[in-house]
């Protein structure tokens, strides 16, 4: 039975020759691909076909790349399972039972098959990591700025980023320095990655590497996994670095924030959708509200407009100093609480979810249950940081990955520190 | 319970505002939710008052006539278009 990690299975060769000449890459169906469909997971965009390429996708063919299709995802990248994708779940190659994790579910399912050698996802608060731990594979959320968003349908700008999925640190590291990088066409980034090698910091020396654990973020998790994530910390003590303990009290507003942020957004960003210059229109005859609303009504699904509509109500007026204004103010917190904790320690260390990957159906019913599982991964995104999610052994059978957290722009030390839980 | 109770009229209102309809059974699944949603939100009261180091710069260029989109390629996805103008519902 296939996995339905694709939504649209189609070959693009490249005729240039670099470091990814021969390699088979996955493209999260969020990311722009000039004449290959794009739907975002979504019905509203079923038929769309963009008429340009995003950046990432341009520089993926300059390095020789061969595009096998575009993969499956949540619903404009609003899960945590890839169960609200329009097209179908996909299923986790480990244990087809499982779902693989989300957004980028289709991304990670297609590197773990080996349906392709390396992908790109998309995370805007854990949708890299996330999948890469339910699939028992690597993936890379890089900092804010590193990668041009140029051509990434837009769910929460302030929070996502494009990043790579492979087997290993060393080839996530190898797709990370060929997508980094400023570009003009996406104002907010940095000169940062211009000539990066991340590639050559997957060496696996952690000798002299502190390393903190937020509590908070292993308190609560699944016992299995916290076992799985303590056995990884003590092997890298065994390679020469040391862990102590940490305190972010912040993080334990992060989920909340990190909601109300990325709805709010999502219900501006998502405005756009009319079916007039894109999309579905239903083609509704009548007044032109009624009409956008019927038409949005059929193209959005039940995770999507129920984010949409949070995020009007967090923004409507009377609601936005309790909610959007108040989330601003943990946002600021949470960097905080990262800045303090990294004038003691090197990288920030936690299981990148507190739980083994959900069986399929089991978390549709209670979306709030569904937020919850990103306590983890979230907090990364609010303070704009680099984190890396690497295998870290398996519970039941099933696998854990490890979050390593590092400071901005410090891509190198959380790339050096993965690869040595590789060892 | 939150201190903002959401019912179906208010989720009706808000849809309203959103441009997007929702059949009844949806109005009320997301009451409910809603409710839920909304009082583990309620925690954001307790943040403290940070001060926010905002470390954002305007990014600027000159204004310039670029190579873009063909208005054909610009109108390839509109499902109507007319003598190359995207076409949309009635206005009133």
């Amino acid at each position: 039975m296939s996995l339905n990690a694709f939504i649209t299975k189609e070959t693009v060769e490249s005729d240039e020759d670099g470091p990814l000449s021969g390699k088979t890459i996955a493209v999260k169906d969020n990311i722009s691909t000039k004449g290959l469909r794009t739907t975002c997971g979504s019905t509203m965009l079923e038929d769309y076909v963009p008429p340009y390429d995003a950046t990432v996708v341009e520089l993926l063919k300059d390095a020789g790349a061969t595009i096998v299709g575009k993969a499956n995802m949540d619903e404009f990248g609003m899960g945590t399972t890839t169960e609200t994708s329009a097209f179908g779940p996909t299923k986790n190659p480990v244990d087809e039972s499982r779902v693989p994790g989300g957004s980028s579910g289709g991304s990670a399912a297609a590197v773990a098959a080996g349906e392709a050698d390396l992908a790109l996802g998309s995370d805007t608060g854990g949708s890299i990591r996330c999948p890469a731990a339910f699939c028992g594979v690597v993936g890379i959320k890089p900092t804010y700025g590193l990668v041009s968003r140029y051509g990434l349908v837009a769910y929460a700008n302030s929070l996502e980023q494009i990043g790579p999925i492979a087997p290993t640190v060393e080839d996530a590291a190898g797709l990370l320095d060929v997508i980094a990088g400023p570009d003009e066409r996406d104002g907010t980034t940095h000169e940062e990655g211009a000539d990066s090698d991340y590639a050559s910091a997957a060496d696996g020396d952690v000798d002299g590497l502190t390393i903190g654990v937020p509590t908070e973020l292993v308190d609560g998790a699944d016992e299995g996994v916290e076992e799985a994530f303590w056995a990884a910390l003590d092997e890298l003590e065994a390679q020469g670095a040391e862990y102590r303990e940490v305190s972010m009290p912040s993080v334990e507003k992060a989920v909340a924030a990190y909601y109300v942020i990325a709805m709010s957004e999502a219900s501006s960003n998502l405005a756009r959708f009319d079916g007039v210059r894109y999309g579905k229109s239903g083609g509704y005859e009548g007044n032109w509200n009624d009409a956008f609303a019927r038409g949005r009504e059929e193209g959005f699904g039940p995770e999507v407009k129920r984010r949409i509509l949070l995020g009007t109500y967090a923004l409507s007026a009377g609601y936005h100093d309790k909610y959007y204004a108040k989330a601003q103010d943990a946002r600021a917190w949470v960097k905080q609480d990262f800045d303090e904790a990294f004038e003691d320690v090197d990288v920030l260390a936690s299981p990148t979810m507190p739980v083994p990957p959900f069986k399929l159906g089991e978390s549709l019913d209670d979306p709030l249950q569904m937020y919850l599982a990103d306590a983890n991964t979230v907090p990364v995104n609010l303070a704009n940081l680099p984190a890396i999610s690497v295998p870290a052994g398996e519970t039941d059978g099933l696998p854990v990955g490890l979050q390593l957290i590092g400071k901005k722009f410090d891509e190198e030390t959380i790339i050096r520190a993965a690869s040595a839980v590789e060892n | 319970m939150s201190d903002t109770p959401v019912d179906a009229d208010e989720v009706r209102h808000v849809a309203e505002l959103a441009r997007v309809d929702l059949d009844e059974d949806e109005v009320e699944e997301f009451a409910t939710q809603f409710a839920d949603i909304l009082e583990y939100f309620d925690a954001l009261d307790e943040v403290p008052e940070v001060d926010r180091e905002d470390e954002l710069v305007n990014v600027m260029r000159p204004d310039e006539v670029r190579e873009g989109l063909t208005q054909q390629e610009a109108l390839s996805n509109a499902e109507e278009t007319e003598d190359g103008y995207f076409k949309g519902p009635r206005v009133s």
